[in-house]
């Protein structure tokens, strides 16, 4: 991807002039490969040659920011095929439509903002809304995007192809960089030169990819997203998983970031297909619903593909409730490695028994690899046992530690002066556990 | 312009298992990467399970349990109304043998298997109740049972893995191989197994999925890696990858928070059938081929879903 120091080298003058600082051509040509030095330090290169360097050291898949200020989004620079290589770089964008027909847009772009979920700590929510030009009158679409813009929380993103009606709702919504859906064969000049005119991100959208990377080559344009024109999810996953290898290759005109309409006409099926948008490379995804039933999982999918896979995500580690526990109420112990809190916290509530759960900050590793690390230690229990407030919430001394690290019970009794029960080596036992051990 | 389709040349595929005495129901045999047709062979939908418990589910949400009304207390009643529901195959779980639960002895687990077996004309799957060294005892007694049925029975562990792999070889079953979230460890579980002998093919990867919201992206990227590494020759990853995921999804909160305890979640009705569908259906996109799920309703959407992508999108 990156391009060698010779393939720099053959861009240059090959005077060694020394201009640069460097003593010959070559070693500058080195400078640059590495990142050491810029290319406007060599007074001579061609305008071409600048064009060639500037374009192949640009990343395979542009950055495209959608929306101003709060409301930004910002999409692209993504560099893999698979989050197992290296973490996709920007969530795909959920944008939620609201049709130019609807009956209440206010009352319908309030329940959108609604659309926030808090996950330990975390706020997760949809960034787009979609206005659609489904009444095809001009001034009715201009009307609604009002609307949506005095109520929305997010910016919006414009769809119509009549460029007429584009150009109304820009002139009201135009100064906040809006995202225009889209360009096609059709309307492509005058849709282009909207874009241009108010500086918004444009989608191209071809028949096929062919026609779209012709598009995109004619658009001489930036900021771009791209539109295979497939809408069947067997044909979608095809075109975004060609479209990324392709910007991985550095053919140019597909590196952009791209959208997908989950409008399949069976509503489940709809939020089924979104979900393979989310996973295989949307950049933008367009929902057709706001029911938080279809919109929970599909932003809890994309939290979870978004995760970077190198760095464990980790819970905070603070004294959790689970059901509302009295005094009597068992106490375990585990890591803020945020699968194992969750594997605890599902089962102890599968076990349908109010308990506190005591995570321990491994900086997120799990209970064995913490242990093996010394990051879940006797001395951390203690301490957390001491700090977090459990020990005024209980009327009890018995601390639950992992059936893994039973090793650790003789130090972390005589350490804390809590009895230590060893429960299961598995979350899944805990519920029997507390049947048969708890309150025996 | 026209832009070359870009395709990798995968060397392999995935190994191709038989489910059942016929040889009709097969999973597995790709040649590329899910659904991409463009680019290789997509031989065989993978296929849905539901499952039967041989003990009446008590922690189940309301939701679950009323499709199976006045069936959850009759393992064969329930295995016919799975096939009705259009379950691929069925999976018995044999929960009664757990020390904690009624403590069944293999024989008597023996004897529901064979009884659920000669009632459905689906493949089934056979799973203990999780304690390794039960499962081992009950997995000899109904593999025994059910000789020549050609079940996939599990699951084994780094534990108890030689008697259920000895038990599949001499009934002729194949075995789920279940290691946690670690590519390293299943290959390592499936080294093992097939020195014993037991052919490849014969072995489904359990890679002890979690669910959306739960960690779901491990297994995720667990099994992408396995499916690369499948199709560039690595038998000890090539085989199917079996996925648990009803299990899982019906532990998530939020499948079982209800109407009134999570109103600013949806109907939990939606909410739930959609975790447990997106699971089946994100982990589809990294490679599994076979799906145990718990709702009837999923399967249908799962169903669905799985037509499609099962048509072409070549160029
Ligand atoms: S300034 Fe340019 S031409 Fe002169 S030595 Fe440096 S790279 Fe070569």
């Amino acid at each position: 991807m990156a391009l060698t120091g010779l393939d720099i080298f053959k861009q240059l003058p090959k005077t060694n002039c020394k201009e640069c600082g460097q003593p010959t051509c070559l070693a500058f040509a080195m400078q640059l490969a590495s990142g050491k030095t810029s290319l406007d330090k060599c007074p001579h290169v061609s305008d071409s040659a600048k064009e060639v360097l500037d374009s192949a050291s640009a990343p395979p898949i542009a950055l495209v920011k959608i929306g101003k200020g709060e409301k930004e989004l910002q999409l692209g620079n993504e560099t893999v095929l698979f989050r197992h290589d290296k973490r996709f770089e920007h969530p795909t964008g959920i944008a939620v439509t609201v049709n130019d027909t609807d009956s209440d847009i206010a009352g319908k772009v309030q329940s959108i903002n609604k659309l926030v979920f808090d996950r330990v700590g975390q706020i997760h929510k949809v960034n787009l809304v979609a206005v659609k030009n489904t009444s095809g009158d001009t001034a009715r679409f201009a009307e609604a995007v009002k609307t949506v813009q005095d109520n929305a929380d997010f910016a919006l993103l414009l769809i119509s192809e009549d460029a007429a009606a584009m150009e109304k709702a820009l002139e009201v919504a135009g100064a906040n960089a809006p995202l225009i859906c889209s360009a096609n064969a059709a309307n492509f000049d005058v849709m282009l030169n909207l874009a241009k005119k108010y500086d918004s991100p444009l989608v191209v959208k071809g028949t096929d990819l062919n026609e779209l990377a012709a598009l995109v080559e004619k658009s001489g344009y930036k900021k771009l997203i791209l539109d295979s024109g497939a809408r069947e999810v067997n044909k979608v996953l095809a075109d975004q998983t060609q479209i990324r290898r392709q910007a991985l290759k550095k053919f140019r005109p597909f590196g952009y970031p791209t959208i997908a309409f989950a409008d399949n006409a069976d509503p489940i099926q709809a939020v089924v297909d979104a979900g393979v948008y989310i996973a295989k490379y949307a950049g933008i995804v367009v929902l057709n619903t706001s029911d938080p039933a279809d919109v929970l999982p599909l932003i809890t999918l994309r939290l979870n593909i978004y995760t970077d896979p190198q760095k464990p995500i980790a819970v905070e580690s603070k004294l959790y409730e689970i059901g509302n526990p009295g005094p009597d109420a068992p106490v375990f112990v585990t890591t803020n490695f945020s699968l194992t809190y969750f594997c605890v916290q599902g089962d102890v509530e599968a076990g349908r028994f109010p308990a506190y759960i005591m995570p321990v900050d491994t900086d997120g590793i799990s209970v064995l690899t913490g242990w093996a690390a010394g990051k879940f230690t006797p001395e951390k229990i203690t301490e957390m046992l001491n700090s977090c407030g459990i020990a005024d919430k209980v009327s009890h001394r018995k601390v639950i530690i992992p059936g893994g690290v039973a090793v650790l019970s003789g130090k972390l009794k005589e350490m804390s002066g809590w009895d230590v029960l060893v429960g299961p080596r598995e979350s899944a036992g805990i519920p029997s556990f507390i049947k048969q051990r708890w309150g025996a | 312009m026209a832009v070359t389709i870009a395709k990798e040349k995968w060397t392999s595929k995935v190994g191709e298992m038989v489910l059942d005495a016929d040889s009709s129901v097969k999973v597995g045999g790709e040649s590329t990467l899910p659904f991409l047709q463009f680019e290789g062979d997509i031989p065989n939908r993978p296929v849905l399970a539901l499952e039967v418990w041989d003990l009446e589910p008590v922690d189940w949400p309301e939701i679950l349990k009323a499709p199976f009304a006045g069936v959850l207390a009759d393992p064969v009643a329930w295995a016919k109304k799975n096939v009705e529901y259009g379950a691929d195959v069925v999976a018995l779980r044999l929960m009664s043998a757990h020390p904690d639960f009624k403590n069944a002895s293999p024989e008597d687990c023996a004897a529901t298997a064979k009884a659920v077996a000669d009632a459905i004309n689906v493949p089934m799957i056979i799973t203990g109740c999780g304690v390794e060294e039960k499962d081992a005892e009950v997995l000899e007694k109904v593999g025994e049972a059910l000789t020549g049925k050609n079940c996939l029975i599990g699951c084994a562990t780094e534990k108890n893995y030689k008697t259920v792999t000895a038990t599949a070889m001499v009934n002729g079953h194949s075995v789920i191989a279940s290691s946690p979230l670690d590519i390293n460890l299943s290959k390592q579980l499936n080294i093992l197994m097939t020195e014993m002998n037991l052919p490849a093919n014969r072995i489904a990867i359990d890679p002890l999925v979690g669910a959306l919201g739960y960690g779901i992206e491990y297994a995720y990227s667990i099994m992408e890696r396995a499916r690369i590494g499948a199709l560039m020759g690595d038998k000890m990853l090539a085989m199917p990858v079996i996925c648990f995921v009803g299990q899982e999804a019906w532990k998530a909160k939020e499948a079982k928070s209800t109407d009134d305890e999570s109103p600013e979640w949806g109907a939990q009705e939606r909410r739930s059938i959609l975790w447990e569908v997106l699971t089946t259906t994100t982990f589809a996109q990294a490679g599994g081929s076979i799906f145990v799920l718990r709702h009837p309703e999923s399967v249908k959407q799962v169903k669905v879903h799985l037509d499609k992508m099962m048509e072409s999108n070549a160029y």
